[in-house]
């Protein structure tokens, strides 16, 4: 989340300045990491055949686990900038753009 | 939409489940807090400072859709009905939502307008702009209502939590983060529930397709079915539009659904428009809807297609179809829940609620959010109190955010009791929505149009709407059309006769003087003011038309694969 300093005598304009993404990536890790951990530990005979034999809270950690990975990547890559003119037009300065 | 009682749909939750829930709450009410260090202006506040990019009001633009309505009704429906429930996404909306960006927003973003109404009173004046305005911010609170309703239902039916509280909690969370961080609260939560609701739905899906033996088996298992082969092919779809004939049946589909209704609902509802006004360009605004039509295009695999699979791998529910809808315990709108209760173990249950109550919130956060602007910008600073500094409007959002809340509260409350009297009222607020399209498109390309046309438009065609309704066979059954079919024909009426209204009128009156419709009308405006200022420095993937081009050609194909 980088920024430039504010011209003098304007009041800066922030309201896209956090990153979601980083928030996606954090919630949906977390759930990754809690159904990977719940599939390791307490997958019964009887969740498997609910599910017709596959551990759905394994894969669907793992899955997590990687879109968490991509969408941080993501905004590491490619940081927020937070253009100074209020009407910033030049699409190309964001990295989530 | 009634859910089943009794124990029926009762979830084994456990603590993990609960974990999961609870992090979702944080992380919720997370953004609001860090966006509400972002809030500086009104503009701020209820437009985003208009400074989003595209891909995030783009997911926006469909989670604010991504309601209680569409999941449970669009999986009841798919259940009900199977592979025609697709027109819903891929007629009822794709096509609506490129035309608002390639052909309706520029004239609502280059304008600087703040809200819809708002640019029907500078194109029309003050009559077409208090019908627009008034029915808007009404229905906005009654959904609001619906939405909390059924979130508590839900909660109520998977749970065992009394309807009271969960719909307190509900309302107290989304009031945090819209009070806080106002449109950019909402706005980011919106796309942090998009990923949420998929994250659920998803597995869910395949984990069925799975136990059916993958799509085949679930294709054999459809055919040995009540129906027959008729829930695999989405045309002609009889059984939805109700139509015997199946040409008439295609006509209502795609003239009905495909334009009247869904031009009328996403090009004009400020609920939608709203997420493309924040962002930060014109290309960017123009192409909110549109990126949003790619992922709206999947959607329906993972909502309709759990929809058939619990008709066909869910005891209870399979027995009720095969029973022609009738009787039993459980009904289609329970088709959702009773899949997550068959197939899914404790934690990723917990995920799978947690997807429910983020659809639930992000559909009443967003009709919150659009109610304050209107209320604010449209109705209190227009009419009430005019010409105050900025940061007292602000404060005005933030209040009447606290006042829709309560309302939204009461609403659900009341729907709680009085379920028809819900369903009429939803019915008649869709009245509103039918001629609005048209005021829209002939307002914007012929500037002859005038103010009294505006608003007399606007009325005869929601009074149209209103007659084939009551004519037809769900009130007084004069015409033989009920149901969907009705509501297609009823919004064709509203369309046809706003149309042929507002021409005749306009010729009679006398029209606004061409130099304060700029900006408005497309023969006025000077074409640079429809695009940035440098658009050839745009690739093709920033390019709306082209983007737009591309989702049209792969929804046609989404329509022959499955016809």
């Amino acid at each position: 989340m980088s920024k430039h300093d504010t011209t003098a005598g304007r009041s800066p304009h922030r309201a896209g300045a956090f990153d979601i993404r980083t928030f996606i990536a954090m919630l949906i890790g977390l759930y990754g990491l809690v159904l990977v951990v719940t599939g390791l530990v307490s997958t019964s005979a009887a969740d498997l055949e609910k599910a017709g034999g596959v551990n759905v809270n394994l894969w669907t950690g793992i899955g997590l686990l990687v879109v968490a990975a991509l969408f941080q990547g993501w905004a590491m890559l490619r940081p927020l900038v937070v253009p100074e003119d209020f009407d910033g037009r030049e699409d190309d300065q964001h990295g989530a753009g | 939409m009634v859910l089943a009682a009794g124990d029926q749909l009762r979830l084994d939750a456990n603590w993990v489940d609960y974990l999961l829930v609870a992090l979702y709450f944080m992380f919720v009410l997370g953004i609001g807090f860090a966006a509400k260090r972002s809030v500086s202006s009104s503009i701020d506040f209820f437009l985003s400072g208009r400074s989003l990019p595209a891909w995030v009001t783009g997911l926006a633009f469909i989670s604010a859709n991504l309601g209680a309505i569409e999941i449970m009704g669009m999986s009841a429906t798919g259940a009900e009905f199977g592979m025609p429930t697709m027109h819903y996404f891929w007629i009822g909306a794709i096509p609506a939502m490129l035309f608002l960006g390639v052909v309706m927003m520029p004239f609502y973003y280059g304008s600087k307008v703040r809200s819809v109404p708002e640019f029907m009173r500078r194109r029309f004046g003050t009559g077409a702009h208090l019908v627009n305005a008034v029915s808007f911010a009404l229905a906005q609170v009654l959904i609001a209502g619906v939405n909390l309703f059924l979130l508590a239902s839900v909660v109520n039916a998977l749970l065992g939590w009394p309807l009271w509280v969960s719909l307190v909690i509900a309302a107290a969370v989304v009031l945090s983060y819209t009070a806080l961080g106002g449109l950019s609260a909402a706005i980011y939560n919106e796309v942090l529930q998009f990923f949420v609701i998929v994250a659920a739905l998803l597995p869910l899906t395949l984990i069925g397709l799975n136990k059916v033996g993958g799509y085949e088996g679930l294709k054999e298992k459809v055919t040995a079915g009540p129906s027959g082969g008729a829930d695999l092919s989405s045309w002609p779809g009889q059984a939805l539009s109700g139509f015997d004939s199946p040409l008439l049946s295609v006509i209502g589909i795609v003239l009905g659904l495909g334009f009247v209704l869904s031009f009328g609902y996403w090009t004009t509802n400020f609920v939608e428009v709203q997420r493309a006004m924040a962002s930060e360009s014109m290309s960017a605004a123009q192409r909110t809807p549109i990126i949003g039509a790619f992922p709206k295009m999947f959607i329906p695999f993972i909502v309709v297609i759990p929809g058939m699979i619990a008709a066909v791998t869910v005891n209870e529910l399979a027995t009720f179809k095969e029973n022609g809808g009738t009787g039993g315990s459980v009904d289609y709108n329970d088709a959702l829940l009773l899949l997550m209760r068959d197939l899914l173990p404790n934690g990723m249950l917990g995920l799978a609620i947690a997807g429910l109550l983020a659809s639930f919130m992000a559909g009443m956060a967003a009709n919150i959010s659009a109610f304050n602007t209107v209320f604010s910008y449209d109705l209190w600073e227009q009419y009430v109190v005019k010409d105050r500094e900025d940061s007292y409007y602000l404060q005005v959002g933030r209040v009447v955010t606290v006042a829709a809340t309560v309302l939204a509260i009461g609403t659900a409350f009341l729907a709680a009791g009085y379920a028809n009297l819900m369903t009429y009222l939803q019915t008649l607020f869709g009245f509103f929505n039918a001629p609005l399209f048209a005021t829209f498109i002939l307002g914007m390309f012929w500037k002859r149009m005038t103010p009294t046309a505006g608003w007399m438009g606007l009325v005869s065609g929601t009074a149209a709407a209103v007659t084939v309704w009551l004519l037809s066979g769900d009130v007084l059954g004069v015409i033989g059309i009920e149901g969907q079919g009705g509501a297609f024909v009823a919004a064709g009426a509203a369309f046809a006769v706003d149309i042929v209204v507002s021409v005749a009128v306009s010729l009679m009156t006398k029209p606004r003087e061409y130099g304060e419709l700029k900006g408005l009308v497309w023969s006025l405006t000077p074409k640079e003011s429809f695009q940035d200022e440098h658009p050839s420095r745009l690739s093709w993937y920033q390019n709306p038309n082209k983007l737009a081009g591309l989702a049209l050609a792969m929804v046609i194909v989404l329509n022959f694969i499955f016809a």
